[in-house]
């Protein structure tokens, strides 16, 4: 493993924690060797995955994921607002992601995580860009009055591939979203119509109370390391081992986003196709998971 | 397909580059990286002793400034930092000088298209000004896809904001080598081929990403070869 002989002795004797947390490559590597990871996992299988739609009672859409034991509470909250001139039949959606104190031991009180802007601007980037949401269908009447959609996600416990839990979590809160019901006053405002004074006012959308979605964005990150490639990492290999990649395919398979920001490990074309390939199987699971949540919803 | 480009070029033409070396006084290395109009002004600070935040008794630390043209830094510069800081990373031999950080500040002169690699090959002749020790160069590129598949190289603001999806890519620099031929190879690819790093944005079919990344890799071979003649003849002097 590339120590010293001289310390066979005092390996031996080492506890596996204490090996562990000494020589983490080293502990890896011999993982690695045999295929496995140490939480017994193959190297190419992510994490139990889990989603919870309408989580959040007072949010108009809202999903608690878990990827192992990474956490993300999403959240969607819609307000009525004047569009912008350039493009007065399109709504908007502002996404913000927190990390707060409480998802890791690497974020302070009072210091904001250096990731969260960055995944932030990934996770509208990758959302915008794959055509998910035709921000034509959050017009109410053109010119006057359109939706902004505030989606805030919350990391709850950060233990790697934050990206791909995050984004499955926006997709889940979108897929649960319900808008409210909005009515012209005699002003020519629009406002939100209320459950106890229904009736009067003619609703401006009566029948577009849900979004489709079509081609939804799946994520999966892998690590690169040597010539292993280990799917959804937890935060202990992503700190071991730094070259991360996240492949993002929509439902079609058209690739959204392939992210590799620096690392050690160069990408050669044969692992992107590996990560690729890896990721497609990944987009299946994890529709699967996204449908069966959502038929739990219709039944109750 | 065809496509016109604005400004006459042919798809795989890139804009005139220009660098020039040590521009800034105080600084311990700087350098210009013009590509057509968009211009990136990069200084390194450094190696100097760690700020506790940072320090790293294993590692040297790298630490990115990124000041937009106009107005406040916000998201995309946050991004654009991260994505800096990690390329720099994996092309500097950190273990040399542990415990130390040095800082490289990226100020963005004009943006017209493809500011990032822009920011990227400034900010690596910055680093060889600088004489911080580094395994390789790093030579960015921007490939835009259009509509029809059709793959454009190093596209002005212009151009960016026509295309469907861009792709950054960041290759190692060819390297010369006494060694046999064959001797550098990787699964059979050599090492310039290897991505450091890629960002994409927009939607694309795999096989047009793939095609995106080989033409990259012809382009950052002549990019790479620029990158050498303009940093050599300072060399000797020094």
């Amino acid at each position: 493993m590339g120590l010293p002989d001289s310390s066979g002795g005092f390996l031996s004797e080492l506890d596996v924690d204490a090996f562990r947390r000494l020589f983490p490559l080293q502990f890896y590597e011999s993982h690695l060797v045999k295929s496995k990871r140490p939480d017994g996992r193959s190297l190419a299988k992510a994490r139990e995955t889990s989603s919870a739609l309408g989580a959040v009672a007072s949010a108009d859409g809202s999903a608690l994921v878990k990827i192992g034991s990474t956490t993300m509470l999403a959240a969607i909250k819609m307000e009525v607002m004047t569009p912008s001139k350039e493009s007065p039949d399109e709504g908007c959606i502002a996404i913000e992601f927190y990390m707060p104190p409480i998802c890791s031991p690497i974020v302070r009180p009072g210091r904001p995580a250096d990731t969260a802007p960055v995944v932030s601007k990934q996770l509208s980037d990758t959302i915008l860009s794959s055509g998910m949401i035709n921000l034509k269908e959050l017009s109410l009447i053109s010119g006057k009055a359109a939706w902004m959609a505030y989606l805030d996600i919350y990391c709850l416990d950060a233990d790697g591939a934050l990206f791909d839990a995050a984004l499955l979590s926006a997709v889940a809160a979108f897929s649960h979203l319900q808008i409210p019901v909005v009515s012209m006053n005699d002003e020519g405002k629009v406002v939100v119509v209320s459950e106890e004074n229904e009736g009067g006012k003619e609703p401006v959308n009566k029948e577009k109370r849900k979004l489709t979605l079509c081609s939804i964005p799946f994520s999966l990150t892998c690590i690169l390391y040597k010539n292993y490639i280990l799917a959804d990492p937890t935060a202990e290999e992503e700190s071991i081992m730094e070259t991360l990649v996240t492949v993002v395919l929509d439902s079609s398979g058209q690739l959204v986003s392939l992210y590799k920001p620096g690392g050690p490990v160069l990408a050669y074309t044969s692992a992107i196709q590996d990560c690729v390939a890896l990721t497609r199987q990944r987009v299946r699971e994890l529709q699967t998971i996204l449908d069966e949540a959502t038929a739990g919803m219709e039944v109750d | 397909m065809e496509v016109d480009r604005v400004d006459g070029r042919t798809p795989n033409q890139l804009r005139p580059l220009a660098c020039s070396r040590n521009v800034l006084n105080r600084a311990h290395g700087s350098a210009s990286w013009c590509q057509g109009d968009t211009k990136v002004l990069a200084a390194v600070y450094g190696p100097k002793a760690g700020t506790k935040r940072n320090e790293n008794p294993e590692k040297a630390c790298i630490e990115v400034i990124w000041k937009p043209k106009t107005g406040q830094s916000g998201k995309t510069e946050r991004e654009y930092e991260m994505i800096l800081k990690r390329t720099l990373q994996s092309i500097c031999i950190l273990t040399l000088n542990p415990n130390t950080t040095t800082s490289v500040i990226i100020q963005v002169v004009n943006d017209d298209g493809a500011l990032l690699p822009c920011a990227i090959n400034a900010a690596c002749a910055a680093l060889v000004d600088a004489g911080i020790p580094l395994k390789h160069l790093a030579v960015a590129i921007c490939c835009c896809l259009a509509e029809s598949g059709y793959v454009i190289l190093d596209p002005s603001k212009l151009e960016e904001q026509k295309m469907k999806a861009f792709v950054y890519l960041v290759f190692p620099n060819s390297v010369l080598s006494a060694l046999p031929e064959g001797h550098l190879k990787v699964q059979g690819e050599p090492m310039e081929h290897g991505i450091i790093t890629s960002v994409t944005q927009g939607a694309m079919p795999v096989d047009d990403y793939l095609h995106c990344l080989e033409r990259g890799r012809a382009a950052t071979a002549k990019m790479s070869a620029f990158l050498r003649k303009s940093l050599q003849p300072k060399l000797p002097t020094e």
